[in-house]
């Protein structure tokens, strides 16, 4: 949400989102950039967040904002710093500066984290490396509207036009073991719309998908939640397993299958997201 | 002395009388005695149609001291309360008490006439604008008394507020006096709350801007009960008749609530077939209805009625085969009065009807679910409706005491703080409805529930929603907000907030 | 920190407070606070002021603010912010 808006800063947390994005970037115009960013700062000192992931979209690295924001907003310690359009380079340095501002403020070393956005040719075409460049990034958002921009394309609701940037960045991020966020549905009042598009980005891979609407909220994460079935399934596989353990069984079968470690994780994730959603 | 909720009220006040204080709810149930009505009666020689409002206040033989009423089913757009009081300032009347349902912005001149001694009292169950905020300065010289709608239903039936003369703003009137308010170009659709005034007033009159041919179809007042019939140009503004009227809250906070709400509701095991359903015009109370409207759909529950003002959220719910019936008191918007127009399974009840406690069975005593707002909750679950956290008058019951002491599930949905205010606190600056009405209070950042309702604490345990004591949501907004400083009050009551059994809850005094 | 020219921060919406910031001709610190809770939180509102321009080291200032309700984080960051504006 925009940064400059105290009411939408309050109320961030209680919207139903896992993680909220604090903009001092794109919602925000160049005049405001100062307000914004001292207002995210005693927001981050004051308000109460709960579980919630705080993250905080600061200004391109090249731009005469992004030093100051990084500086200011690391120090009252979000859980991650979102950066746009960022590169391998960008993102060392950036790393350089929160090394010593963790250890000037007496943070755990490597505490804050870093989401780089792909949004554009280059961002895309280097996602790994850019991933693998700095041990921070633990998820990477696609940018749908910049990066059409950045390729001279029209942006559509079908997205058909990203579906390699949405391939790839989905496979990268598995790849390194971090979370794919899809790029948000801009449609405030099409449910439906969101509906397939979010399923779209969930059948590629995706591990979540960003919302520029506490009104996309509900859908997204059903979705993404596993279906009663899954769930059920997943606990007997837990079950299973316990008991495999109890005789002192290694290896176990369920419904006639083989159960081995892939399937056995498979089970702890489901179970875990269900709990986070509140399903269980 | 105090009442039993703790709150201070003299045993005698001016302008008053001798205080019965409020015990609880139905404590006061039990044998009552309706008024006698005193009329004159009508020949067939006798003409009812009068030439203008002079001749009106000529032929009801208009003094000094008398009581005269009105509804307020043209709210903001009303056009006959003021016209009235001015005809009678004019003829240099003095000492008038003003019994009128409710009072909006649009009465303003009062302020003149009260300043000049036309008007000395008020009685009404709702205000809001310069008038409420004049009298909580304290320009009347004693205090307004504040009913709710079934409350004065009930005083005017037991003659406890006698009417001299009821004026009727009649959107369609015959010569004769059978009035209804489905037609016209000032059409408000039901008139519940003009009933009991023309069954119970010495001297009724219709004022109407659409005398139609006898007789009128349908006939919601009988002519039976009308004096004199007059015609004036106008006797409302469209625009401002359905004024007031909120649209669904696009607020993700409001949004969220609603959501709560619904999982509350459900979670009760209220929501099924045949149930009944009452929820406010404001902008988080229609989304309730909206996440309700979506669940009964998705599970094919028919319910057996919707109350209360009606507005076009509801009648959407009542075509799509939700409710079979609707028990409608007003008409909030045009959608409401095309709806009551159209079908008899649209029913108009009277405020008697409606939430009267001292007749054979009100509307309320049927209510499964009731949602409402609040201005402050305390820690006993008492809510404020009539004042703000300012300590003036911004409001008033309405229904709220009454629907909340009928229904089987009372839900009060609000925002935790209104800009920096938190919504519940240590003391409420006044009560209107007790909190053993009160079970649910639902907000963005907690859900609190009465204790003494424990079979609805242990069906919320089984769910995931957040149920904190009281206690602890009134420090979750204080961590935000800071605490606010108490209001000062002086010793002045401008008001006197009667419960709908004819005892005093609480009065409001006049803030520093 | 002194306050060389005149400076504004905030904006007039719900939960937030509009400063209005200018160099005191006389000296000293100037608060014209208005606000849509002014009994309730009027003086917590003028101490979270006085107490931001203290840790800003400001002695000379005329502060004017209209408040729509905004929270004490609210209000220390749009007071810094007129300030370093004002620089």
């Amino acid at each position: 949400m925009p940064g400059n808006n105290p009411g939408m800063l309050q109320n961030a947390g209680i919207l139903g989102a896992d993680s909220i994005i604090l903009d001092l970037e794109d919602a925000v115009s160049l005049t405001e950039k100062d307000s914004a960013r001292i207002l995210v700062r005693e927001a981050l000192k004051n308000v109460e967040y709960g579980n919630v992931e705080v993250v905080v979209r600061v200004n391109p690295f090249n731009s005469e904002f992004a030093k100051v924001d990084i500086d200011e907003i690391a120090r009252v310690k979000p859980n991650a710093l979102m950066i746009p359009k960022a590169t391998e380079e960008e993102l060392i340095a950036i790393d350089k500066m929160l090394i010593n501002i963790e250890s000037e403020e007496g943070f755990d070393a490597g505490s804050i984290k870093l989401i780089p956005i792909v949004e554009t040719a280059y961002g895309l075409e280097n996602v790994y490396s850019i991933i693998k460049s700095c041990d921070r990034i633990v998820a990477v958002l696609l940018g749908g509207e910049d990066l059409t921009s950045d390729l001279g394309i029209v942006r559509t609701k079908e997205g058909g036009e990203i579906l390699y940037a949405r391939n790839k960045v989905a496979v990268a991020c598995r790849a390194m073991k971090v979370d794919s966020i899809d790029t948000p549905f801009t449609d405030t009042n099409d449910f439906e719309g969101l509906e397939i598009d979010t399923r779209k980005a969930k059948s590629l891979g995706f591990t979540g998908k960003a919302a520029i609407s506490p009104k996309h909220i509900d859908t997204i994460q059903y979705v993404f939640a596993p279906s009663e079935a899954e769930i059920k399934h997943a606990r007997r596989v837990l079950e299973a397993m316990e008991e495999a353990e109890s005789e002192g069984k290694g290896v176990f079968s369920l419904d006639g299958k083989m159960v081995d470690a892939p399937i056995i994780n498979r089970a702890k994730n489901t179970v875990e997201l269900a709990r986070l959603l509140g399903l269980i | 002395m105090m009442n039993i909720l703790g709150r201070e009220i003299p045993e005698y006040i001016e302008g008053y009388g001798k205080v019965i204080p409020f015990e609880g709810t139905f404590k006061r149930a039990g044998i009552k005695v309706k008024k006698e009505v005193k009329l004159n009666s009508v020949t067939p020689n006798d003409k009812k149609v009068l030439c203008g409002i002079e001749e009106v206040l000529e032929k009801v033989e208009l003094a000094d001291g008398m009581t005269i009423s009105f509804h307020h089913h043209l709210r903001n757009g009303d056009y006959v309360l003021n016209l009235v009081v001015a005809a009678i300032a004019n003829r240099g009347i003095k000492n008038i008490t003003l019994a009128a349902s409710s009072l909006f912005p649009n009465n303003v001149p009062l302020i003149e006439h009260i300043k000049n001694g036309v008007i000395t009292k008020i009685v009404t169950n709702y205000m809001s604008g310069p008038i409420a905020q004049e009298v909580s300065r304290g320009i009347l010289k004693t205090p307004v008394i504040m009913h709710t709608h079934g409350g004065r239903a009930r005083a005017i039936e037991s003659g406890d507020l006698h009417i001299d003369v009821a004026f009727i703003a009649a959107p369609t009137s015959d010569n004769y006096g059978n009035i209804n308010g489905l037609y016209g170009r000032s059409a408000c659709g039901a008139l519940g709350y003009a009933v009991a005034d023309a069954q119970c007033a010495d001297k009724v009159v219709a004022v109407t801007d659409n005398l139609v041919a006898y007789p009128t179809c349908p006939i919601e007042i009988s002519q039976i009960y009308v004096d004199y019939v007059v015609q004036v140009d106008s006797i409302g503004d469209p625009a401002g008749i359905v004024s007031g009227t909120t649209k669904i809250t696009n607020d993700p906070v409001g949004l969220k609530i609603a959501k709560m709400t619904s999982d509350v509701m459900v979670a009760t095991g209220l929501v099924k077939n045949e149930m009944s359903f009452q929820t406010g015009a404001g902008g988080i109370s229609l989304a309730v209805a909206a996440e309700l409207k979506k669940y009964m759909k998705q599970h094919g529950i028919v319910g057996s009625f919707a109350s209360g003002g009606i507005t076009g959220y509801i009648v959407d719910m009542f075509k799509e085969g939700l409710f079979r019936t609707l028990f409608d008191v007003q008409c909030f918007d045009l959608q409401a009065i095309q709806s009551y127009v159209s079908t008899h399974k649209h029913q108009r009840m009277s405020a008697s009807m409606y939430g009267n406690p001292d007749n054979k069975g009100a509307v309320v005593n049927n209510l499964d679910i009731v949602i409402l707002g609040a201005t402050e909750i305390d820690m006993n679950f008492n809510v404020n409706v009539t004042t703000g956290s300012d300590g003036a008058i911004m409001g008033g019951s309405g229904g709220h005491s009454d629907t909340a002491a009928g229904a089987k599930l009372t839900i009060i949905v609000t925002q935790l703080m209104k800009a920096r205010l938190p919504i519940i606190v240590d003391r409420v600056t006044n009560v209107t409805t007790p909190g053993e009405s009160i079970d649910v209070i639902v907000t963005e950042r907690g859900i609190a529930v009465n204790p003494r309702r424990t079979d609805i604490i242990e069906k919320l345990k089984k769910t995931n929603l957040p149920i904190m004591a009281i206690e602890e949501l009134k420090e979750v907004a204080e961590k935000m907000t800071g605490k606010p400083k108490a209001i000062e009050l002086t010793d002045e009551i401008v008001a006197v907030i009667e419960y709908r059994d004819g005892s005093v809850i609480d009065v409001v005094r006049k803030p520093l | 920190m002194q306050i060389n020219k005149p400076a504004k921060a905030g904006t007039m919406e719900s939960n937030d407070i509009y400063i209005m910031i200018m160099p005191s001709p006389k000296g000293g610190i100037e608060i014209n606070l208005q606000s849509i809770v002014m009994k309730q939180f009027g003086e917590e509102m003028e101490k979270v002021i006085l107490d931001t321009l203290k840790e800003l080291s400001v002695e000379s200032i005329i502060v004017n603010a209209q408040d729509k309700g905004a929270l004490n984080y609210t209000i220390k960051a749009r007071i810094e912010t007129a300030v370093k504006r004002a620089q």
